[in-house]
């Protein structure tokens, strides 16, 4: 695992020498950038290296969800060996293909990550990610064989048997979403396991951002060494960055992606340090290539030296996303805002809701659903609306926006084994 | 005193109904409730023949549900009988923040729970003015 030693210099050097291979084979073989680049105007002679990235369009969601399927492709259809897909909750999915390079640099990838976290060959990994189009299963997978480790595909649902293999196995690792593993932990619960009879030392999550506050839940709750990876199908999948057992930013794998931080505004570059949209670009990418690929979240980069003395950039938590921002009476307002507001109430419990009220076309409120925890509940009502006004001054001078708060019975707000659906719109009239 | 069920309550349709056939289902008789609402929440306080049972099955079955102590006192049945024993607590600056009456009577006279501030003091001053006090195991067994 050297790569995660290289110098400075040596990974510099080898980002300029992936990135021109990666232009030169776009120039060549992507009818999709052929195109694009020639209506901006952009010739190969152009782009001489990493220093000219910033000429290169973006490439947005929108762009790749208009090739649907195949338009990405650079590489003849046969060559592509296997076809994921995010989860389109809107319109068609975007697909990414792989082909047999891809997939071994994928595996390689996400081993690094897994080894970063503390994982090694004598650990039991369940995976409890979706297996199928979804990248998290096939992803986790073949990245923890490579690496050595026993791997339990489980894929998601079915929690009360998961729960008894994992007891059975006596698994170490727990590879899922943060929200599914605190789900895991209320069933494990309500089913009367004890929790020392579970075997789990690390967890290793992804798929959605995951807060301070759900981290020391999770382990509180599992006895276990939470870390934290990144990625997104889009550009590969899980693999991207991820935690070593510091736990102070996710080291980026700069040998196979190149990062940069824009202003999500107005599109510009921003310096390192400063919070801005992550811009990624894949450099070795054959099947389904992609420049710049605007990637939503929010986050900074962190250069200083990490202890552990791998030398990959990290990048810190994700703060929201750029899609996620929702704008309330002018207010942009992110949940992971809402989210560490609520974490400072031992009154309620990590699982929020935000639900938009729109009157004619327009968002006119916020509703904030949160669940009460047994040490919230009072049986007076004047202490419960004293707590809503906490919470609620709280948030105002947070998101400078005071939102409506408003107490939910424990488990009432829905669970998913994927991504937490945390915003909802609904018309003004419809709430129950 | 007496133990009271208060149980937590979205305003949510089936709710209320769900919480009556968990009782019934562990065969809990429900002596008296009252339930109280804003419009986003309510609260159902409940005088149960096993009020520790009660709270177990209820919170088994996810309702968020806790104990609290009130207060039982018999009222004479007639006009001002009510008030003169809330005038004793009023004498005596002690805040009731709720109350509400069984709707079998036990005897002669009829039944009042109610939640005080100062429950101690209450408890001193409504026996001092020999009010009757009803304790929680001849509430249970009614």
């Amino acid at each position: 695992m050297h790569k995660d030693y290289l110098s400075r210099e040596e990974i510099a050097r080898l980002q300029e020498k992936r990135f021109r291979e990666t232009v030169e084979r776009i120039f060549k073989r992507s009818p999709y950038y052929q195109k694009k680049l020639k209506e901006h105007g952009i010739k190969p002679v152009d782009i001489r290296g990493l220093a000219d990235i910033h000429l290169l369009p973006f490439t947005s969601k929108n762009d790749l969800r208009g090739q649907y399927p195949f338009g990405m492709a650079a590489v003849s259809l046969k060559k592509i060996l296997r076809l994921h897909a995010s989860s389109g909750t809107t319109g068609k999915p975007i697909v990414s293909g792989y082909t047999r390079r891809d997939l071994s640099v994928w595996a390689d990838a996400v081993s690094r990550i897994c080894q970063m976290a503390g994982v090694t060959r004598e650990d039991i990994a369940q995976i409890s990610f979706g297996y199928g189009l979804f990248t998290g299963g096939f992803g986790l997978h073949y990245g923890l064989e490579k690496l050595g480790a026993m791997v339990v595909p489980f894929s998601s649902g079915n929690t009360e048997r998961q729960l008894s293999l994992m007891q059975d196995f006596h698994t170490t690792v727990l590879v899922s979403t943060p929200s599914f593993a605190l789900y895991m932990a209320e069933q494990a619960r309500e089913l009367g396991y004890d929790p020392a009879s579970f075997h789990l030392r690390l967890g290793l999550f992804g798929g959605e951002p995951c807060s301070d506050l759900m981290r020391q839940e999770i382990e509180k709750e599992w006895g276990l060494k939470a870390t934290l990876n990144y990625g997104l199908t889009e550009v590969m999948g899980p693999g991207i960055a991820g935690e070593c057992s510091e736990r102070n930013g996710m080291h980026l794998l700069e040998d196979y992606f190149y990062a940069e931080i824009i202003d999500p505004k107005t599109g510009e570059r921003l310096p390192d340090g400063e919070k801005g949209e992550l811009v990624l670009t894949p450099l070795t990418k054959e099947a389904f290539p992609v420049l710049r690929y605007r990637t939503g979240d929010i986050t900074r980069l962190i250069d200083s030296p990490c202890p552990c003395g791998r030398t990959g950039r990290r990048m810190d938590y994700i703060t929201g996303r750029s899609d996620d921002m929702v704008i309330v009476k002018g207010v942009n307002i992110f949940p992971s805002q809402v989210e560490e507001v609520l974490s400072t109430f031992p009154e309620v419990s990590p699982h929020y809701r935000l639900v938009l009220i729109r009157q004619k076309g327009f968002i006119k409120d916020l509703e904030v659903q949160v669940e009460l925890t047994p040490q919230g509940f009072s049986d007076s009502f004047r202490e419960l609306e004293q707590l809503e006004e906490k919470i609620r001054s709280r948030l105002r001078s947070t998101l400078s926006l005071g939102p409506k708060v408003k107490l939910m019975e424990p488990k009432s707000l829905e669970r998913t084994t994927g991504k937490s659906r945390r915003i909802v719109e609904v018309e003004k009239g419809e709430l129950e | 005193m007496v133990k009271q069920i208060s149980v937590f309550l979205e305003n949510k349709c089936g709710r209320l109904v769900r919480v009556t056939q968990v009782l019934g289902e562990a065969g809990i008789n429900i002596r008296a409730l009252s339930i109280a609402d804003t419009s986003d929440f309510g609260i159902l306080r409940l005088i149960v023949d096993k009020p520790d049972l009660a709270c177990q099955v209820l919170r088994e079955k996810g309702f968020m549900a806790s104990e609290t102590e009130v207060i039982a006192v018999e009222v004479p049945d007639k006009p001002g009988g009510l008030a003169q024993i809330l005038t004793y607590l009023e004498e005596a600056q002690i805040n009731i923040e709720y109350l509400y009456s069984f709707v079998e009577k036990p005897a002669q006279d009829a039944l009042i729970l109610m939640r005080v501030e100062n429950a101690p003091e209450a408890l001193r001053i409504l026996r001092e003015k020999q009010v009757k006090v009803i304790d929680g195991e001849r509430i249970y067994s009614l």
